[in-house]
């Protein structure tokens, strides 16, 4: 109750001296309206930044392990797993025989080359070589047609499927279902269209185009590395189908028990762990170094306050004379500051606001609640620490000096 | 007991390696109601003695008992807890706060006393009317002239009931005319029972009060009680015609 009076009138009191200084008050708060929008522009940056790669990342599946060359969490030499050898069609295929753990593998290599039809082309769009379980396993939808048969994959089939963003290209206004298109000048009938993947992180996952694996090592790849997604029966037993892809890729590939894997059994999470610790890196940089705006921004305030208290040094007598307590003129001049930052915190994600919007259209940003609270947050906080000082000083003065000062 | 009981107060200053006698065992004591003119040239220590009857300083030694309160030895915030409850003062720069109304010049000392809005306001507006400002509440200082300024600080010191007025120069920066009509003030609130204290180096002024303590080298010179025929009244027909 008293302190609720004691802040109420304090608070009035601010407002008013704030409100007879207006333009010093919105000059000195320019330093934190910079130092807030950058802040928050970063946070929302860096949240935007994070929620893509999670969305990029869901798409690999947790279910998913992808048998590969090179292993995701960069663990070992880069050199020594570029001179592995490649991982090859007859061991995926040994590889899906011998497995009992597994829902389904998939099978993909991956080229590029132009794509074209009639008058339009593409001229670097991803060539994938998928077998009949792709889509399952990496849970590709399809909008239009339908996925590649087994029966397909065996006998080596011209068909393809095209990735939403090619297929707008190469077919603005009709649908491509049963039309001829040319990959790499070779003729393929198109029988299914993607659904749109997104994803911002692995480039346009939607610039590619699917055929059959079998007609794509006869038409662009004559042994391509290729790399194997197994999809486990569940993401609890991915640990338990790891243990046993492993096992039976040591054996495909010949390797004796002191051998090191010459090959790489990657998951999702891997990925994730990367992304933190880079990630988390990069924001604690860049938080910093925005965070040094701030840090002048407050700097500017307590430059003001001290102004501030030696001007009303005289007020500050009259009032400690008819019986302001020390803590009563420290309370006054801390809530002025940190009226000024918040005011200033305010303006900043006012600016912040309509520049996030501006970015999204280029690049992945949100400007999140967590954001703007921080932003807010942090604005008193300057306030209260800059204004401390000016704050603690005005509450000791002698109210005999303070009034004989004019 | 008196009002005020000052045993042997003094109050030294350092000033680089020499210390300074302000003011050199004082003794002097007040009772209730009374109208005192403290005086002396400037130097002679009578800012030094307002100083610790207001409240505002400590002295080096000595007591000071100010209505039964033991203030000596009080620290900053005590200090200002008894200016607020027992002194009311009037400056002679006035000291309004130049961008609040009259009312809220007065209602000043109340916020310090966390005295609620409606008791705040009712007792500003009783105390305005009193010097005659009923009709001014919501005038800012610099709309106001220097006479009526002066009386809006009486009515501050006034507001919150305090057991002394301590008025230093409250004449020094008004004309004579305007000077006599804060007189006529004075002498209406001590004809009412408050106990005033005007510090002065004017005469004219200190003739007003009933008793003059006159300081001199930090020490006390004279005090006496103002025979009748010497005082000054101005009588009550000023007052009614501030009031106009």
């Amino acid at each position: 109750m008293k302190w609720g009076y004691e802040l109420t009138e304090a608070a009035k009191i601010s407002w008013v001296a704030i409100n007879s200084n207006k333009l010093r008050a919105a000059l000195t708060t320019l330093g934190i309206v910079i130092g807030v929008a950058t802040v928050s522009l970063m946070g929302s940056a860096i949240a935007g930044l994070t929620k893509t790669f999670e969305e990029s990342l869901s798409l690999l599946g947790t279910d998913v392990l992808f048998v590969q060359k090179f292993n995701w969490a960069s663990r070992g030499d880069w050199r020594e797993m570029r001179n592995r050898r490649d991982i090859t069609l007859k061991d995926a295929k040994r590889l899906e025989r011998e497995l009992s753990m597994a829902q389904a593998v998939s099978v993909e290599a991956q080229s590029n080359g132009p794509v074209s039809f009639e008058e339009r082309s593409a001229s670097s769009a991803a060539i994938v070589g998928a077998n009949e379980n792709t889509a399952m396993v990496r849970g590709f939808l399809l909008a239009k047609g339908r996925f590649f048969s087994a029966s397909e994959v065996d006998g080596l089939r011209p068909v393809c499927i095209l990735g939403s963003s090619l297929a707008d290209n190469l077919f603005p206004r009709r649908s491509p279902l049963g039309e001829r298109i040319k990959i790499r000048g070779k003729k393929y009938e198109v029988v299914g269209v993607l659904e749109k993947l997104g994803g911002f992180l692995f480039g346009d996952a939607d610039n590619q185009v699917m055929v059959p694996i079998t007609r794509f090592v006869s038409d662009f790849a004559y042994n391509p590395d290729v790399s194997i997604s197994v999809k486990a029966v569940n993401a609890a037993l991915l640990d338990d189908t790891r243990i046993e892809v492993r096992g039976i890729m040591r054996k495909i590939r010949r390797l004796a028990p002191g051998d090191k894997d010459d090959f790489a059994v990657n998951q999702q999470d891997m990925l994730m762990d990367v992304f933190k610790q880079t990630g988390g890196s990069i924001a604690a940089g860049g938080l910093l170094i925005t965070g040094l705006s701030l840090l002048v921004g407050g700097i500017g305030i307590m430059n003001i306050m001290f102004v501030s208290v030696i001007e009303r040094t005289k007020e500050i007598g009259l009032r400690k004379a008819l019986g302001a307590k020390r803590r009563t003129i420290l309370i006054q001049f801390l809530l002025e500051s940190s009226f000024i930052c918040l005011f200033g915190g305010l303006l900043g994600l006012a600016i912040a606001f309509p520049i996030t919007l501006l970015l999204q259209t280029v690049f992945p940003a949100t400007l999140s609640w967590p954001v703007v609270v921080t932003a807010l947050l942090v604005s008193i906080f300057t306030g209260v620490v800059s204004g401390y000082l000016p704050a603690f000083r005005a509450s000791k003065l002698n109210p005999v000096d303070a009034l004989r000062q004019e | 007991m008196s009002l005020i009981e000052v045993r042997n107060l003094s109050r030294l200053y350092h000033m680089g390696t020499e210390t300074v006698y302000a003011l050199r065992d004082v003794s002097v004591s007040i009772e209730k109601g009374e109208y005192v003119a403290i005086m002396g040239p400037s130097g002679s220590g009578k800012s030094t003695l307002m100083n610790l009857l207001g409240c505002l300083d400590s002295p080096s030694s000595g007591e000071f008992i100010l209505n039964g309160i033991e203030v000596s030895e009080m620290d900053d915030d005590e200090l200002a807890d008894v200016r607020n409850r027992q002194i009311g003062f009037v400056f002679q720069t006035f000291n309004l706060l130049a961008r609040s109304t009259a009312l809220h010049n007065v209602e000043l000392p109340l916020v310090y006393a966390e005295i609620d809005r409606e008791t705040r306001h009712s007792r500003a507006m009783e105390a305005l009317s009193q010097v005659g400002l009923g009709d001014r509440v919501s005038h800012k200082p610099n709309e106001l002239s220097g006479g009526q300024r002066q009386r809006v600080a009486i009515a501050r010191a006034l507001v919150n009931r305090p057991a002394i007025i301590l008025a230093d120069e409250p004449t020094g920066n008004l004309d004579s005319k305007t000077g006599v009509e804060i007189m006529a003030l004075f002498e209406e609130l001590s004809d009412r029972g408050n106990t005033i204290i005007v510090v002065t180096h004017e005469e004219e002024v200190a003739r007003h009060a009933r008793r003059v303590i006159r300081i001199r080298d930090g020490l006390i010179a004279a005090d006496e009680q103002i025979k009748p025929e010497d005082r000054i009244r101005v009588g009550s027909s000023t007052l009614s015609n501030a009031e106009r």
